[in-house]
């Protein structure tokens, strides 16, 4: 027994203001994982892809960053050389990025990233095997015409297609761990469905560790193990996915109110009465 | 109000030539929304950027508040319709700070108060003024999202295409920009051109919507079907059944 695979506590990530003062985006944010479904929601901008951010060891140069805990697999990620952290993030860590098409290289055809990616994990396998498992794995993630997509440019496919490709270019590492940020929010109910039963057959099969971060919380109660709502930077609550409708904070409760419904009122939407009181430091409220 | 007929797009040529949009004809009304729906690829984003006079190749004909798209005075089309597109960083420039992003289309056109302008917008899409100063990169996904909404609002256009205008924000912030967009559309009588990947978005926003796949529309309908449940093609009952 090695421990969890992520342990993080105590997290904080903040960035210097125009005053010269530095405004923490991410206060004290603290979690574990092991070979399990995590679901992160929460409100936009409440830190969510700062989180998966650091744990990758990839947030902007102007973050400050400190935590009591930041461990992937027993490797302390801040104070890991640059080095092992790029070898990590190569091949054992994982991350879908929230703006698949800004985070693939627009000049480089869409194939030739996905069989980089393939052989920045495994460099024994050739590059005909590498286009091979390209293009199978671009047709499990439902893409339609896979060899015209090898040969496209990440601007000539469509949103949805781009964030598959993303998907892809991640999936074909077999990493342990996969962070994955608003992974499905282009893609519409049949074509998502088939992507997260492969997401969830590496969890079981490759006993991969999965954070699943998204605004979809039908979604994350149907598809995730565990959640955690996030709030201006804290983690306000963590439930059971499926108990989510049951979510006792305010935040939470007051989110499943604001979902429009195929067969919903056409009245104004309710929105939520944000309390200032949501704000205070909590140490981490359970 | 937008009139599309007949419109063809395609791109490149030879084995790679893709049909992305094929003879799909549209009709707007005045004050109307419409939506558009249908499985990634079908050709949905490149109808908007048809729309918007941004497709490289294209045949039939589009006009919108009777400007014709390609021989109509394009000045005047950019003052009547304004697009959010679905990748919000391709809307906002990388060096300009969002203030200026928001703001420079109004300057152009000489809109006074341009500043105080800005700061409404932002706040009417949920940030501070203090967030002016930020390059697109130093937000967050969602907040990038409604920037691009604001910018788009910044004219006044009278004609909206928003595309996934709210796929990136949390169920709390979409209901304030969707109730903000119904509210505009009652107050100045917009029309909107909407794309989502969410049926009950749409359900929500749009009088009728068009279901589209391999770039040919296959069903169009009111929402009371879509709400009935009772779509005529397997496609979209299939769809509807998946959502609910
Ligand atoms: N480079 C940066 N400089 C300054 N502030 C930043 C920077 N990056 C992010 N922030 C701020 O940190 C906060 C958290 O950002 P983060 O991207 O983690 O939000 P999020 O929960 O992923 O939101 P969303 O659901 O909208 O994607 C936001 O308020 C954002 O504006
Ligand atoms: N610039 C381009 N060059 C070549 N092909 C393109 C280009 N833009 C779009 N396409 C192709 O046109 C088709 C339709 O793309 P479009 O972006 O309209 O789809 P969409 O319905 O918006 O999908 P999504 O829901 O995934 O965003 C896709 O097959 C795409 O690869
Ligand atoms: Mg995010
Ligand atoms: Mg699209």
């Amino acid at each position: 027994m090695t421990g969890k695979l992520v342990e993080i506590d105590d997290l904080r990530v903040a960035f210097r203001q125009e005053d010269g003062s530095y405004a923490e985006a991410v206060r004290g944010v603290g979690f574990t994982l092991g070979r399990e479904k995590l679901g992160i929601v929460g409100e936009s901008g409440s830190g969510k892809s700062l989180t998966g951010r650091s744990l990758m060891g990839i947030l902007p140069k102007t973050a400050r960053v400190s935590a009591r805990t930041l461990r992937f697999d027993g490797n302390d990620v801040l104070s890991a050389p640059a080095e092992t952290m790029r070898k990590l993030r190569g091949s054992r860590i994982g991350m879908i990025l929230q703006d698949p098409k800004y985070s693939l290289n627009p000049v480089m055809r869409v194939g030739r990233q996905i069989v980089e990616s393939i052989r920045a994990g495994d460099p024994k396998i050739g590059k005909t095997d590498a286009e091979k498992i390209a293009i199978d794995m671009l047709e499990a993630v439902q893409i339609r015409d896979p060899e015209r997509v090898f040969r496209a440019y990440p601007h000539e496919v469509s949103g949805g297609m781009g964030q598959r490709v993303m998907i892809a270019m991640m999936l074909v590492r077999e990493p342990d761990l996969l962070i994955a940020d608003e992974p499905t929010s282009a893609l519409d109910v049949t074509v998502q469905a088939r992507v997260l039963d492969i997401l969830d057959e590496l969890v079981t099969r490759r006993n991969m560790g999965l954070i699943f971060i998204s605004h979809d919380l039908g979604l994350v109660s149907r598809f995730c193990d565990r959640v955690i709502v996030m709030y201006a930077g804290q983690v306000v609550e963590e439930i059971a996915a499926k108990d989510l409708e049951n979510a006792t904070h305010p935040y939470t409760q007051g989110l499943l109110n604001c979902m429009p419904r195929i067969n919903g009122s056409l009245e104004p939407l309710p929105v939520l009465d944000r309390d200032p009181a949501w704000l205070a430091e909590t140490g981490g409220a359970k | 109000m937008i009139e599309i007929e007949n419109l063809n797009v395609w791109f490149g040529e030879g084995p790679d030539r893709v049909d992305a949009v094929k003879n799909v004809s549209i009709s707007v009304g005045e004050g109307e929304s419409f939506g558009l729906v249908g499985e990634s690829g079908s050709g949905k984003s490149t109808i908007l950027r048809a729309a918007m006079g941004l497709a490289p190749t294209w045949s039939g004909r589009i006009s919108i508040g009777g400007i014709d798209a390609r021989s109509g005075d394009r000045r005047q089309f950019l003052k009547t319709v304004q697009m959010v597109f679905q990748d919000p960083y391709a809307s906002l420039h990388p060096r300009y700070v969002i203030g200026e992003a928001i703001a420079e289309p109004m300057r152009i056109n000489k809109i006074p108060d341009s500043e105080a302008r800005t700061d409404r917008l932002l706040e009417a899409i949920g940030l501070t003024p203090a967030h002016r100063f930020r390059y697109p990169h130093e937000l967050s996904g969602g907040q990038r999202q409604r920037v691009a909404v604001a910018r788009a609002l910044s004219l006044d256009p009278k004609v909206l295409l928003l595309d996934e205008p709210t796929s990136a924000l949390d169920v709390s912030i979409q209901a304030e920009i969707l109730n903000l967009l119904n509210r505009l559309k009652k107050e100045l009588g917009l029309t909107f051109m909407i794309v989502s990947h969410d049926l009950a978005v749409v359900s929500y926003m749009c009088e009728r919507l068009a279901v589209m796949a391999h770039g040919e529309i296959v069903e169009v309908m009111d929402r009371e079907t879509l709400r009935s449940g009772e779509a005529k093609e397997q496609y979209t009952r299939d769809l509807i059944a998946a959502s609910v």
